[in-house]
């Protein structure tokens, strides 16, 4: 077993893990953070992407000991506090924008989705068309056909614009 | 019952945004694998590496002195457990071959991945490295793998406990169709390819059970389209009875038919609860999924086309081999046989036959998957149209427009013998053809023809229909189908004014919950955000049916209706009573009964249900209570339609495809919520498009499964797919109080021959009439080569 410290979501946690315990599974199953989820076991289909030290990783392709002494950022921690009786004000204009928009069906693939789409906007604040699908080449959706995602996407790029330059 | 009135609509046809979605967004979810119970086991299930196989040896002795292992079990060691095999509710002949379906297999493996032994760990790790541990010895037999070889006399055999690897042939003739074929002027034949598909929801399967506690009953949350089928099934195979078994489908991600079947996994969970007295779970890993989730499709179609001299549609004639795989699971049969009621689509015709020969073979069984013998129906019919138009040298639209329905002529039966309430195939085809540009995109395909350009452009049509709102009870026992159709739901007023909907209907990412609560909203005049919808737990929606064949809103939608329009009744007689009015004399409408005339005189919903909570003060004949249930059992299917169109760019010279646009206008009657349907239609679209283009499982002549996991079975991501312009025209049911059609398969159904339209279309001048699915690079090029001349020398 070895011992690993890292930021999660903001608060601190530390814990003896078996060295080759994923990631996503110390999230998952230790912390019991069960909002970053897992599709696949080839790394393909990025339900399980989270942030660490601030770019968007596949969280089943990195080991928990990997990311000992890092923060991690997941869904989880994407909203801010929101007033009282809509829990949407603090919400992350990805968050936002993916129920506006209609981003999402079963929502499987949302939080790895947001988490990816969020990277994306850091390198690049505003993305065409072609380039949100290129960006999220990484993120399989079965439901909503990506259309809705694209939209939102855009939609949210154009908020954190605005809240960028105001 | 009182006639109800007419309330004002303000939610229903207006786009809410999803109450679903606060939790999904921001990761507070309760999929299945989330659950953790104290206590808990993990098991991991050893499986086949063998397509066919006899099971010679299993011994689990060295698992069990792996760290953290509970228990580990063979096959033969839970022998005893299973009141029979895993369920086909769907026996489709009287004679119809159906290996025996042990969850754990004893002395025979039937596919790879077939299950052979458990071990229970206390850990998911602990699990899955003590399956290493566990002995198996095989010895190989042949693996069956092609259809018609399956059937040639001689052929191994699929399974030794059977004689044959004829599961069925089953058999539908419609009309005369010698007289048809003997007597036309044009007959077209084909042979299509629907190629195996997997499912591929986004969630894999998982399922977790829990022994009893505080009651007597077993707990199981399992990641399942229809719980309520689940559980039945379960008690049946398990030996536990129904009404000691509870079992929840908290969030699902997705289905698609994949999570409409009562699995083994599933089975296994309960049975080891059962012996072991703790909560057990399974999560399948995607690659295990692959193996041991059902998959989709694969028909051999012999099809044919009879015309007159004047392009007049006389009959057709279909010959399927569909490939149940090695298991007949839920509805394996069924599936094909779907396809007896759609190859004439939305044409009319004297004569059809349709014979459908279901095969065995040691593949993984197939199931219902999005769109369920409709997507293989659509496909031939809709390619055939193409190849006929081109033979008898009109114009495919044309072809098309002579031998449909047209919309004066509904009501009309059709030569399968159903009756297609209501469509407009040319006001749908208008509308798509304009926002397509088609004759613009025709000009330019033209101009690029006679340019030789490298890559072409290539249009392709669909013009569509498919039957939902799966189904009128009887006419599912007439196919022989183990259940009825029906659907229910129960409307719960509570003395503040709020609403509790449940409903037997399933979701996994659809939205009924906000779909179920506009309906309600407006017929009973309660705000849409006082309306909660439970679901998916047979311990509070007692009674359903589940969601799968685009039967939630047609059916469930139509049994919430029915509901509300039974509290409306009710609070009418006791609005009545306490406005002292005669109950003839009240308006209802927006939540409010009125005594016509006496603007002042009234009383809300809400003040009935709290009055009748009270119940100080009711009319005597009376329950005091507004509660009502409705079960629903629809008269008839539902039939939406639609033209999609494509436009496709095909290098010539590589193969590759390229989609440049898709118009979709989709005709699915009346319409709750607009931006939820487009979402369905866009979900349908990429799973159509990605069977034309991009996905196929491949196993090898052993019976290996070659696209084994998602690196080699391509999924479409967002960069694969384009942006989709769809539209509607809104031709109202008539068979349901909504108006409602269906339009969680559409998008699926119509697409695929619309983009291989699309290929052979763009290729058609350099003689190529057929491109295998998928269209990948090499099946096009590989269709360019065939088809040019010796010389070399392309047209």
């Amino acid at each position: 077993m070895t011992r690993v410290e890292m930021t999660v979501d903001g608060e601190p946690c530390e814990h003896e893990v078996e060295p080759r315990l994923l990631l996503v599974h110390y999230l998952r199953d230790v912390l019991e953070k069960t909002g970053t989820n897992i599709g696949c076991d080839t790394s393909n289909c990025g339900a399980c992407t989270v942030h660490l030290d601030g770019r968007s990783v596949k969280s089943c392709t990195v080991l928990a000991v990997q990311a000992d002494g890092s923060q991690v950022d997941t869904v989880e921690g994407l909203a801010g506090p929101s007033s009282d009786g809509d829990e949407t004000d603090g919400w992350h204009p990805l968050q936002k924008a993916f129920h506006t928009e209609h981003g999402l069906q079963c929502g499987y693939c949302t939080p790895g989705m947001i988490m990816a789409a969020k990277d994306l906007l850091e390198e690049n604040p505003d993305p065409d068309e072609t380039e949100v699908r290129e960006g999220l080449e990484g993120n399989l959706c079965r439901c909503t056909g990506y259309v809705n995602i694209v939209k939102a996407v855009r939609t949210a790029a154009a908020e954190l614009r605005e809240g960028a330059s105001s | 019952m009182t006639a109800v009135d007419t309330p004002t609509t303000s939610n229903v046809g207006t786009t809410k945004l999803r109450k679903e979605d606060a939790h999904l967004v921001t990761g507070r979810t309760q999929w299945t694998d989330n659950i953790q119970l104290t206590g808990m086991l993990h098991v991991a299930v050893v499986r086949s590496p063998m397509a066919h196989a006899r099971v010679t040896k299993v011994d689990v002795s060295a698992a069990l002195e792996q760290p953290g292992v509970v228990a580990a079990f063979s096959g033969a060691d839970l022998a005893d457990q299973w009141a029979g095999g895993l369920p086909c509710a769907w026996p489709v002949t009287e004679d119809m071959q159906s290996p025996t379906h042990l969850p754990i297999a004893t002395d025979e493996v039937r596919h790879v991945g077939d299950a052979v032994a458990v071990v229970v760990a206390d850990s998911r790790y602990g699990a899955a490295d003590a399956t290493e541990f566990i002995d198996v010895e095989y010895e190989p037999l042949t693996a069956v793998v092609d259809m018609e070889a399956a059937l040639a006399d001689g052929s191994p055999l699929t399974d030794t406990q059977l004689d044959t690897n004829r599961s069925f042939t089953w058999q539908k003739i419609d009309g005369d169709v010698d007289a048809a074929f003997g007597s036309a002027a044009h007959v077209v034949e084909r042979r299509f390819i629907n190629q195996r598909l997997i499912p591929t929801a986004i969630e894999p399967r998982a399922v977790v059970c829990a022994p009893p506690r505080e009651h007597r009953e077993y707990t199981m949350w399992s990641a399942t389209q229809v719980p309520h089928i689940l559980r039945l099934m379960l008690a049946l195979t398990c030996g536990v009875p129904e009404h000691e078994l509870r079992v929840i489908a908290p969030d699902v991600g997705g289905g698609f038919g994949s999570k409409l079947n009562v699995y083994a996994e599933e089975a296994i969970c309960l049975v080891l609860a059962k012996r072991l007295g703790k909560p057990i779970k399974w999560t399948e890993s995607r690659s295990e999924g692959y193996q041991a989730t059902i998959h989709g499709r694969d028909q051999i179609q012999d099809v044919a086309l009879a015309f007159n001299e004047d392009h007049t549609l006389r009959g057709m004639k279909v010959e399927l081999h569909a490939d149940m795989g090695a298991y007949l699971q839920l509805v394996t049969p069924g599936v094909p046989l779907l396809g007896a009621f759609m190859f004439n689509a939305i044409y009319k015709m004297d004569a059809l036959s349709f014979t459908c020969h279901g095969v065995l073979t040691n593949k993984t069984p197939t199931d219902a998957y999005r769109g369920a013998g409709r997507p293989e129906a659509t496909y031939a019919i809709e390619r055939l149209m193409d190849e006929a138009a081109n033979e008898l040298g009109v114009e495919p639209f044309e072809l098309r427009e002579r031998n449909w329905i047209k919309h004066e002529e509904f009501p009309y039966t059709t030569v399968a013998g159903i009756e297609y309430d209501s469509g407009n195939y040319e006001a749908a085809t208008a509308k798509a053809k304009e926002l397509f540009d088609y004759d613009g995109l025709r000009a330019e395909q033209q101009r690029r023809r006679e340019q030789g350009d490298k890559v072409q452009l290539g249009i392709g049509i669909s013009t569509f229909t498919e039957m939902c709102g799966l189904a009128p009870s009887r006419v599912l026992g007439s196919l022989s189908y183990g259940a009825g159709g029906w659907e229910h739901a129960s409307v719960r007023m509570l003395p503040s004014g709020k609403v509790e909907v449940i409903t037997g209907t399933s979701p996994h990412g659809q939205g009924h919950v906000t779909s179920w609560s506009q309906i309600a909203a407006d017929a009973l005049g309660i705000p849409f955000e006082d309306i909660e919808v439970r679901h998916g737990d047979t311990a509070v929606a007692h009674k359903g049916m589940d969601t799968y064949g685009s039967r939630s809103l047609v059916v469930g939608g139509y049994a919430v209706q029915v509901a509300c329009d039974k509290v409306v009744a009710k609070a009418k007689r006791v609005a009545a009573h306490l406005l002292e009015a005669a109950e003839d004399d009240l308006e209802f409408d927006a939540g409010t009964f009125q005594v016509k005339g006496s603007p002042d005189a009234n009383t809300s919903m809400q003040d009935v249900a709290l009055a009748i909570f009270a119940a100080h003060d009711y009319p005597e004949d009376m329950e005091p209570s507004l509660d009502s249930d409705a079960t629903v059992d629809p008269e008839n299917f539902s039939y939406p339609h639609g033209t999609h169109l494509c436009a496709t760019e095909v290098d010539t010279e590589t193969g590759a495809v390229t989609i440049r646009s898709y118009v979709a206008v989709d005709d699915v009657g009346t319409v709750i919520n607009p931006q939820i349907v487009e979402g369905q239609v866009h979900g349908g679209l990429a799973q159509g498009i990605a069977q034309a283009l991009y996905e196929e499982a491949v196993y090898d002549a052993e019976g290996q499964l070659k696209t084994g996991s998602l690196l080699d079975y391509f999924v479409p991501a967002a960069p694969d797919l384009p942006h989709f312009t769809t539209d509607r025209t809104e031709t109202p049911a008539t068979t349901n109080p909504l108006g409602v059609k269906g339009v969680g398969e559409a998008g699926t159904i119509a697409s695929t021959p619309a983009v291989i339209n699309a290929v052979v279309d763009a290729l058609r001048p350099m003689g190529v009439n057929d491109v295998l699915m998928p269209a990948s690079p090499q099946n096009v090029w590989n269709a360019i080569q065939a088809a040019a001349p010796a010389d070399g020398g392309a047209a």
